[in-house]
């Protein structure tokens, strides 16, 4: 199994930290993984993007052409990588703040409303979890169980009351692609 | 026995971790964007506490690479990190390591240039890396890392290498695989030397106490051109000694190639992605990775050119490296550049392109 | 009565430091660097030193004092011996470590490395040898060259608003933090000289009982490139440099 993900939106929505949590479950799950950001400034606000690489293999490029699925957070991500998903493949999108939507029919498009379901949790951190959430629920790569003791290991011990609250946005999230 | 820790990280926080597990006996750096995270990820560890490593925050690189020069000179085991325009400013003290037949580690974590440039990957600094970059005729050893485990792999590699010749090394990475995370495993604890051991190991140390020994001075001024000459011979000496036996690379699909793409580092992995689909339309292509970028994999590169139709090289830069190409094969065979600068780093799509450019199928 | 006769150790009056070596000094007659050298080795001998020390020579005229005195030394690049005496102390702590400084390498080319080590207070000591004159590359105006001082480079006389003005740094270092020791001396006179000596010896001892930063700056002379007789050269130190450059302590070790 081989996935290659490109996930993109604003500096500040969680983007890479959300690449980061889906990279380190993978390596749990024990696959070979990259995690490969656009860095610099425009981690402060402008846009930001990582490519996810999960594989049972050798990975090769942590830069690549083209991608299998694509998470899609604003405007300017979709206009730059809508026409780089492989045919056949998928394009998750928040359509909170697209005025232009996807236009492809040969990959599979899914719309998950996660800022407004962020809005109904009543908590805007919790949004990136909610986006990984739609992510597994489209295509689980890895089990929500494994995000879970993830998530356990990379939250300092101390914000662990916050565990409860970012399962249930992977659950909302999830429940949002059913 | 030690259960093996994976770990995921950057390969700049591997390159930190590796220090500590490796026995440095001391870091001087100074912060400059894509390789912060070092010097960084070694205040956090605060290995003063436990391995007794010295980790610095110098004035600039001027102050950190003299640092190292004064740390070397008493026979420790020390490193510093920067990246392009702070490797520039640190040239002149890699020329007093150099002469002074010192060992230490560098890494560069490359970035667009010239001048401020970008922040962004390159491999522009490939000449000033392999052919010495400072003042006088000197080299060293560079090495290319390509994944997060060989920035872990390389402290030890290039501490070892560097002690084994006395002759600084190099680890030229850049921003992909300074900021890229992958699994990597880290190398065990090493106890640092101690005291006894460096009084043995290294006899020229000047470590202060010359109870049983004369003083050692370490300086790299001679005034009498002839001794100067003969210092020079002896520098040489030990860089035909480094070109026999410290030669590293690694190649892929070699054995049926029609074609060969040669990259370092990061680039190398884009240019595997790219070959893998060359070969699925039944193109040909190998890839030869030059490990060590000084001394450079001349012999194998002239063995491969005899069976091969054709060459490109790929680098984030303007054509450096091929140069070294074009020595080591003699043209015996068409070689091309190709190569996107300042901080642009091309998909394996483009790679494929540019071959198929040069060597329509 | 042959010389031999007279060589007798009753007659003694004065030896050479055990730490001196028989190497022919290059420096001029009149320098105050021979002085300094040879205090330098008496007191690390003095004080048992001669097997805990590293010293690091500048560039400069002193840029050969490895040569002279036999401890272990580190030659560095030109004004970056207190970020090597940095490191040298830092991965030896137990070390007396000192840098043998110049006007130029300590106040011109290495005025970053100088007061970012004092600054952070590192545990060495500096010796700072103010003459205002580059001596080893024939003359040259030094940062702390007087206003008017004829130099190679200022023939018709420093001029501040073409060069500045004389840069009084040991001012500067008194006022950080981490200096604890900060005082100016010269070697004019055998009092002087003996005063020197222990500016030096207390220098080094607040090294060892790792104080912070001491700064011993000797107000000297350069005949040759001053252009005078030593002795002319000693009376105009006194007459001019003194009024820039006034000896005394600028700030002592508190206990």
């Amino acid at each position: 199994m081989k996935e290659e993900i490109i996930m993109a939106g604003f500096g500040g929505q969680g983007v890479l930290s959300m690449g980061k949590i889906l990279a380190y479950a993978a390596l749990n799950n024990d696959m070979e993984v990259t995690w490969m950001p656009s860095y610099g400034p425009e981690q402060r606000g402008g846009t930001a993007n990582v490519t996810v690489i999960l594989s049972d293999g050798r990975i090769s490029s942590p830069v690549l052409s083209s991608y299998d699925t694509a998470v899609i957070l604003n405007q300017q991500s979709l206009d730059k990588f809508e026409s780089r998903v492989k045919p056949g493949g998928t394009l998750i999108y928040d359509p909170y703040g697209i005025h232009r939507k996807p236009t492809r029919t040969d990959i599979n498009v899914i719309e998950v409303k996660a800022m407004e379901e962020s809005f109904n949790m009543s908590n805007a951190k919790t949004y990136n979890m909610i986006v990984l959430g739609a992510l597994l629920g489209v295509k689980p790569m890895v089990p929500l169980e494994t995000v879970m003791s993830t998530l356990k290991k990379v939250i300092p011990e101390r914000h662990h009351d916050l565990l409860d609250l970012n399962r249930e946005a992977l659950t909302r999230g999830i429940a949002l692609t059913q | 026995m030690e259960k093996t820790e994976i770990k995921l990280m950057k390969g700049n926080e591997a390159i930190a971790h590796a220090a500590v597990r490796y026995g440095c006996d001391g870091y001087f750096g100074y912060p400059i964007t894509p390789q912060s995270e070092i010097l960084e990820t070694l205040e956090n560890l605060q290995p003063w506490d436990t391995t007794g490593m010295v980790v610095l925050q110098a004035e600039s690189e001027v102050a950190s690479i003299n640092m190292v020069y004064g740390g070397a000179a008493t026979g420790k085991a020390v490193m510093t990190s920067s990246s392009s325009p702070g490797i520039s400013l640190m040239q002149e003290g890699i020329s007093y390591i150099a002469a002074g037949e010192l060992p230490c580690l560098i890494v560069n974590v490359m970035r667009g240039g010239p001048g401020l440039g970008t922040i962004h990957p390159s491999q522009a600094d490939y000449f000033q890396a392999v052919k010495g970059g400072g003042h006088g005729d000197y080299h060293l050893i560079v090495l290319a890392p390509a994944t997060v485990q060989e920035m872990a792999d390389f402290v030890g590699l290039g501490f070892d290498l560097a002690f084994k010749y006395r002759t600084p090394a190099m680890i030229l990475a850049d921003g992909i695989v300074g900021q890229m995370m992958e699994k990597v495993v880290l190398p065990p604890f090493r106890k640092r030397r101690t005291e006894e051991e460096i009084a043995t190991q290294c006899p020229w140390a000047v470590t202060g106490n010359p109870a049983n020994r004369k003083p050692n001075v370490m300086t790299t001024l001679e005034l009498d051109s002839e001794i100067m000459e003969v210092n020079n011979e002896r520098f040489q000496a030990t860089y035909r000694l480094i070109e026999q036996n410290a030669v590293r690379y690694e190649e892929y699909f070699t054995d049926d190639a029609e074609y060969l793409i040669v990259a370092f580092g990061s680039v190398a992995r884009i240019c595997l992605k790219a070959i893998e689909e060359a070969r699925e339309k039944g193109i040909r292509i190998g890839l030869l990775r030059p490990i060590t970028l000084w001394p450079f994999p001349t012999d194998r590169l002239e063995q491969l050119s005899k069976t091969i139709k054709g060459t490109l090289v790929v680098e984030l830069n303007a054509g450096q490296m091929i140069e070294d190409v074009r020595l080591a094969t003699h043209d015996r065979v068409p070689t091309y550049h190709f190569g996107r600068l300042g901080g642009i780093v091309p998909d394996p799509k483009e790679v494929y392109d540019a071959f198929i450019s040069h060597f329509p199928q | 009565m042959t010389p031999e006769d007279i060589k007798q150790p009753e007659n003694l009056v004065c030896t050479k430091p055990r730490l001196l070596n028989d190497t022919h000094m290059h420096y001029c007659g009149g320098c105050s660097h021979g002085v300094v050298h040879r205090l330098v080795a008496e007191v690390l001998d003095e004080m048992n030193q001669a097997d805990n020390v590293i010293g690091i020579a500048p560039v400069g005229c002193a840029v050969f004092a490895y040569k002279y005195i036999d401890i272990d030394w580190i030659e560095a690049a030109h004004g970056r011996a207190p970020a090597v005496a940095t490191a040298a102390s830092r991965l030896n702590p137990s070390r007396l470590v000192f840098t043998y400084q110049g006007d130029g390498d300590l106040a011109a080319i290495g005025t970053a490395e100088t007061i970012h080590a004092a600054n952070r207070g590192e545990n060495i000591t500096i010796i700072f040898i103010n003459n205002a004159i580059y001596g080893m590359t024939g003359g040259q105006m030094a940062p702390t060259t007087l206003e008017g001082m004829r130099t190679s480079t200022t023939p018709y006389g420093r001029r501040v608003d073409l060069n500045g003005y004389p840069l009084t740094i040991t001012p500067i270092l008194a006022s950080l933090p981490g200096t604890c020791y900060v005082t100016r001396q010269a070697v004019h006179t055998p009092a002087a000289v003996a005063k020197t000596k222990r500016a030096l010896r207390q220098a080094f001892e607040n090294t060892l009982a790792k104080k912070g930063t001491s700064v011993v700056e000797i107000v000297g002379t350069c005949n040759s490139g001053w252009k005078m007789s030593p002795e002319k050269a000693n009376n105009g130190m006194v007459d001019n440099m003194f009024a820039a450059y006034p000896p005394g302590d600028l700030k002592t070790p508190q206990d």
